[in-house]
């Protein structure tokens, strides 16, 4: 039973990290390939709160949080005024650099990471945490801001010709998305008790993306179902067989292959269903 | 009521204007032709602060806006419709005349000029909860222009509505133009369709790479030898 609810846990952590890609990428539409890194920030911040300053875990949880925010900012308001590739090649670089500060500092441990973490993290508060995200998230994408980071996604060129101060929201998104991310990660620390600049890698990032792109880009319950499968899948391979489970990192490329090919919109795509009934019903209408 | 002075505009190392200097009155349609990569679009992007003038000023209702952002023009009463129409595309026609008036904060007043948009464009009405990316060609021009309607903009900026468009449509958006003249709002026309341009504009300029080589009423240069060589295919 611990070991199903240790499981569940991760998902909603997983979750969390979804949903705040989804905003960067799916719904604002900037490819960011680092979003592991401002989980990393949360979860060394959150755990050097508590550790050194004996901070109590929701402070050091939301600080923590703030920290990844500020640092999605310093990192947004240079790269942002980049596009597409350029964008993605930057994140690639920060998590990179973030990592191996990581790596040599000495207040984080080094290689050797942070031990002796307190475990509070459980399956409730990740989840009263999930849904507080998508709560929060719904509100802001309901609201002006949320129609400009559409806008964005849908043609940065048009939204700033309507007067959308581009900038401003895409770092904006950046800022909120790696809040989250830092949410994810100070939960991270304190679900596992231990932490390595390793857990936050390239391939972790890789792997949040490929639950929002499995999931539906664009969508926040399909970001909640990729990082469901996308968890949920090595351990059920490892009932299968301990080797498959091995090479899932191979099955993830594989998975998005074929869904690029058969679904590229993802299993729950923002605007898929919409898609399907509008024009008929128009024909009804008596459309063209 | 718009004065471009001496505007240099580079593309990295490329110079795309040299120097360009036109001037709009208030109610008049003006047009700028010219071939392609002429600089035509770069002069509507760097008016609108798009693209940063690397030199030059320019003047909109006597205040100088050459170095303000796009919001702060947009908010003055300039409006774009981008070439290409770019509508959002997976937003619904509604959508995307609300972001139209993303600055206008009185809702009462957005609905009035939302009607007033359907009032021009009767089929926009008709469209309301389509995607807009599944309009025709047409349809979509007609959105562009109504969304950019619904900044309230004193001077619109329209960048080749006819572009691929049928001949008929085009004619249609043509009279749709000088409508909105008519109802007070200024217009600057870029065009590759010189002779439907210069058919319902003032005064023209003549741009080729990157210069101005020529300005004339509209009636003078539909007229003028050089003009119909290079344009009007005579």
């Amino acid at each position: 039973m611990n070991y199903f609810f240790q499981i569940l846990t991760v998902i909603m952590i997983n979750s969390i990290l979804a949903v705040s890609l989804n905003l960067i990428t799916g719904y604002t539409g900037q490819l960011s390939l680092g979003h592991a890194t401002f989980m990393s920030l949360g979860a060394y911040a959150a755990t050097l709160l508590t550790l050194k300053l004996g901070f109590p875990f929701l402070a050091s949880l939301i600080l923590g949080a703030v920290v990844a925010a500020f640092f999605g900012f310093i990192i947004g308001v240079p790269t942002l005024r980049l596009k597409g590739d350029y964008l993605a090649i930057a994140t690639l670089g920060f998590g990179e650099i973030t990592k191996n500060i990581l790596l040599n500092l000495e207040i984080t441990g080094g290689p050797m990471g942070l031990r002796g973490i307190p475990k509070v993290t459980n399956i409730y508060i990740a989840t009263i945490t999930l849904f507080l995200v998508i709560f929060s998230l719904n509100r802001i994408m309901n609201s002006r801001v949320g129609k400009s980071f559409i806008a964005i996604r849908e043609d940065e060129l048009a939204a700033e010709a309507m007067g959308i101060n581009t900038t401003k929201y895409k770092i904006l998104a950046f800022t909120i998305g790696a809040f989250y991310a830092g949410l994810a990660g100070g939960l991270y620390a304190f679900l596992f008790r231990y932490i390595n600049p390793k857990d936050f890698g390239f391939m972790k990032s890789i792997e949040i993306l490929c639950m929002v792109v499995l999931g539906g880009m664009g969508n926040t319950y399909g970001a909640v179902l990729g990082a469901f499968i996308i968890t949920i899948l090595p351990e059920l391979l490892r009932v299968v067989s301990p080797v498959i489970a091995q090479y899932r990192m191979v099955l993830y490329g594989l998975l998005l292959v074929v869904m690029m090919i058969v679904r590229p919109q993802g299993i729950i795509s923002g605007s898929s269903i919409l898609d399907k009934i509008k024009p008929k019903k128009l024909l009804e209408k008596g459309g063209q | 009521m718009l004065k471009l002075d001496n505007i240099v505009t580079h593309y990295g190392n490329i110079q795309a204007l040299k120097g360009i200097s036109i001037d709009v009155k208030q109610g008049e349609i003006v047009t700028i032709i010219g071939a392609n990569g002429a600089g035509k679009t770069t002069t509507l992007k760097t008016i609108c602060g798009l693209v940063a003038p690397t030199s030059g000023k320019i003047y909109f209702q006597g205040e100088d806006i050459t170095h303000k952002t796009t919001s702060d023009i947009v908010e003055s009463g300039i409006a774009l419709v981008p070439e290409g129409r770019r509508v959002f595309p997976r937003m619904t026609v509604l959508e995307n005349l609300q972001l139209g008036a993303y600055l206008n904060k009185d809702k009462a007043q957005v609905k009035q000029d939302l009607e007033k948009v359907f009032d021009l464009f009767p089929i926009l009405k008709d469209r309301i909860k389509q995607i807009a990316g599944t309009l025709s060609g047409g349809e979509q021009q007609m959105l562009a222009i109504g969304r950019a309607l619904m900044a309230r903009p004193k001077l619109l900026l329209l960048d080749e509505p006819s572009m691929g468009l049928a001949p008929k449509i085009v004619a249609n958006i043509f009279d749709i133009i000088m409508e909105i003249n008519r109802a007070g709002t200024t217009i600057l026309l870029v065009e590759q369709n010189a002779r439907m341009a210069l058919a319902i504009a003032h005064k023209g300029f003549v741009i080729e790479t990157g210069k101005i080589v020529l300005q004339d009423s509209a009636v003078n240069l539909l007229n003028n030898e050089e003009v119909k060589k290079a344009y009007l295919g005579d």
